[in-house]
């Protein structure tokens, strides 16, 4: 992370410094809608991140990371319903099985070598797989969903994911904050240049030495255990969860979204695209509303075609040419 | 008695999985040529339900003649969609013919849901509840018609290829792009061709599925993720892998949803998908890369 930051030009710091001054300050000012907008961003610049480790990195794409949303979810939300174990703790079995998932998917596929399309194809019949059975797993609620109810008289226990938006706000920015810094750090690691190795060329790669299937293994593994963190967030924020909503393939799609259009591959890019995003997509539901016009897959279809615009004309997203506009880039070490 | 039961629930799975066998054709064929993988499948199927729908619905014109125009208008659609779009795409990172895709089906199957909003429409064809007995058969007039009318789109399609001194051209550019490009084939108007064909064949599956099932946006992904199971069980780019993968895909969910639960059966598709993945990555009937 120091080397990433050392390496920002004055003006790049400054600005890091300045936006994370008012990020922090924004509960101050900021009422509960802008608070709940940019929870959501920093959701989607988190998760967005797992995601990218694993395809813009090491470029294993994954259609599936839904899955690790809802089980992290589900493990969590279970333990809190039927044992009282709150989500600090609930969240280490969440993240193991998460990463459990990561680890069956990550092994078939390249013990297997499926490889591009055919693993994506893997990830998303796992995810696919899973929603079906948890819609027939009577415990967890099946179709009908599994809720967490608000208790007003908890609702100081922000540990427990139980306070209020406030308490969200912070815990999301700060999940946010980290997945950057854990993304910059790993880029600069020795797994890092491994990732990138693999990626580009992983007979070359295999060549000199890495042990390909142990660097795949391992992005699998961190983006997992870090979307079923997410997971566990999105479940008590949003105290309810349906298979059909947390397992579908439009989840997974809105995850990866945000790199896309960021940049893949980019520390930062995740977190641009999240911040684009997420505000268009709410903008466009205010602006619907006040035209008056009821049409519920008007977001959808302006994502659609946000994605197809920026992977037709700047398909390594926004992040690489904001950099080079505003010589944000790091200066070469 | 049971084994009768049986009987029928395995002719209902091979008549559905012939009609699934033909729209999953259209993916293998665009795949095996194009070697651009059409994520927008199963959107392009739901959008001819829609039109074989709106068609007998206004003029009663029975799916299975409607979907000779509709294969026609797919087919400008799929040529068009080539020229315009995904031909600036070919030999780029399947990651971003990916996404490419996932955008158009994200357009497409939301835009369906406000033009038609969420609700299943259904066809009432005049014949959709008679069935013929054989024996202790029964068999649904539709679905048989349904599926006799896919076997004949793709043994034309088949023939086409085989025969046909354009369907040649377009088996050479899948065979060897480079020798196919030395000869002076003009590469890219083959492949709009074959993504035209492709998506006349979805089409036409489309318009046979309005007798299978209601017309819903919802049913898209769904098909789309179909399709890809049904083609990578077969193998993708085989013409006969396709069919083949579609009845064996038709006959597992008519027997899950019969033994088990209907709301379980594609689970066993996926389950099927997730071991020939592992197991025969090229599918049953596909070659190795």
């Amino acid at each position: 992370m120091s080397g990433l930051w050392n390496a920002m030009p004055r003006h790049g710091q400054a600005l890091v410094v300045v936006l994370l001054a008012v990020l922090l300050f924004a509960p101050a000012v900021a009422d509960r809608y802008v608070l709940s907008v940019l929870t959501l961003v920093f959701y989607f610049a988190y998760v967005g991140q797992a995601w990218n480790l694993m395809m813009g990195f090491a470029g294993q794409l994954s259609l599936g990371h839904a899955l690790y949303v809802g089980l992290g979810g589900y493990v969590a939300a279970l333990l809190w319903l039927f044992f009282g174990i709150g989500p600090w703790l609930g969240v280490v079995p969440a993240v193991l099985v998460a990463t459990a998932f990561g680890v069956a998917i990550g092994w078939l596929g390249f013990r297997f070598s499926i490889e591009g399309v055919y693993f994506a194809l893997l990830t998303i019949a796992f995810a696919e797989f899973t929603r079906i059975a948890f819609d027939h797993i009577g415990i967890s609620g099946g179709a009908g969903g599994l809720f967490i109810p608000f208790q007003a008289d908890r609702s100081s226990e922000w540990w427990n994911l139980r306070g209020g938006q406030v308490s969200f706000y912070y815990i999301a920015l700060g999940l946010a904050v980290g997945a950057v810094v854990l993304a910059a750090a790993l880029l600069r690691s020795r797994l890092g240049y491994q990732w990138l190795a693999v990626r580009e060329d992983p007979v070359a790669a295999q060549a000199l030495g890495i042990n390909v299937f142990r660097a795949k293994m391992k992005a699998v593994v961190i983006s997992a255990a870090m979307t079923g963190v997410g997971g566990v967030f999105h479940a008590f924020y949003y105290g309810n969860l349906f298979p059909a909503q947390v397992f579908d393939i439009a989840r997974s799609i809105e995850i990866i979204l945000g790199p896309i259009v960021g940049g893949l591959g980019t520390v930062f890019g995740p977190v641009v695209g999240a911040f684009l995003l997420t505000p268009m997509g709410e903008g466009l539901i205010m602006l619907t509303h006040a035209l008056g016009i009821s049409a519920p897959g008007a977001k959808a279809v302006f994502y659609g075609l946000i994605l197809m615009v920026i992977i037709s004309l700047k398909p390594t997203g926004l992040w690489p040419w904001l950099s080079r506009m505003f010589r944000l880039e790091a200066r070469k070490s | 008695m049971m084994s009768s039961i049986v009987a029928n629930v395995v002719v209902q799975g091979v008549l559905t999985g012939l009609v699934y066998g033909l729209m999953a054709l259209g993916l293998s064929v665009i795949f095996g040529v194009v070697r651009v993988v059409n994520f927008a499948h199963g959107e392009f199927a739901v959008i001819g339900m829609y039109a074989a729908f709106l068609l007998f619905a206004h003029y009663q014109l029975d799916p299975l003649i409607a979907l000779v125009p509709i294969a026609i208008a797919f087919f400008a659609l799929g040529y068009g969609l080539q020229v315009t779009l995904v031909q600036r795409f070919v030999g780029r990172a399947e990651h971003e013919q990916f996404i490419l895709l996932v955008g158009l089906a994200i357009i497409i199957v939301n835009g369906l849901l406000m033009i038609f909003g969420p609700d299943a429409r259904p066809a009432n064809l005049p014949y959709s509840f008679d069935s013929f007995m054989v024996g202790s058969l029964i068999i649904d007039k539709a679905r048989l018609y349904a599926a006799i009318a896919a076997v004949v789109v793709a043994v034309l399609l088949f023939l086409f290829f085989a025969y046909s001194r354009t369907g040649t051209a377009i088996r050479a550019c899948a065979d060897n792009l480079t020798g196919a490009a030395v000869v002076g084939l003009n590469i890219k108007r083959l492949y709009a061709l074959t993504f035209g064909l492709g998506l006349a064949c979805v089409g036409a599956a489309g318009s046979l599925l309005v007798t299978i099932a209601d017309a819903s946006p919802s049913l898209a992904p769904a098909y789309t993720l179909l399709a890809f199971t049904i083609v990578i069980i077969g193998g993708l780019g085989s013409m006969a892998g396709a069919l083949i993968g579609g009845v064996l895909i038709g006959i597992s969910e008519a027997l899950a949803g019969f033994f088990i639960s209907p709301s379980m059966k594609s689970m066993f598709s996926f389950a099927l998908l997730i071991i020939v993945l592992v197991l025969r990555p090229q599918g049953i009937m596909g070659r190795r890369a």
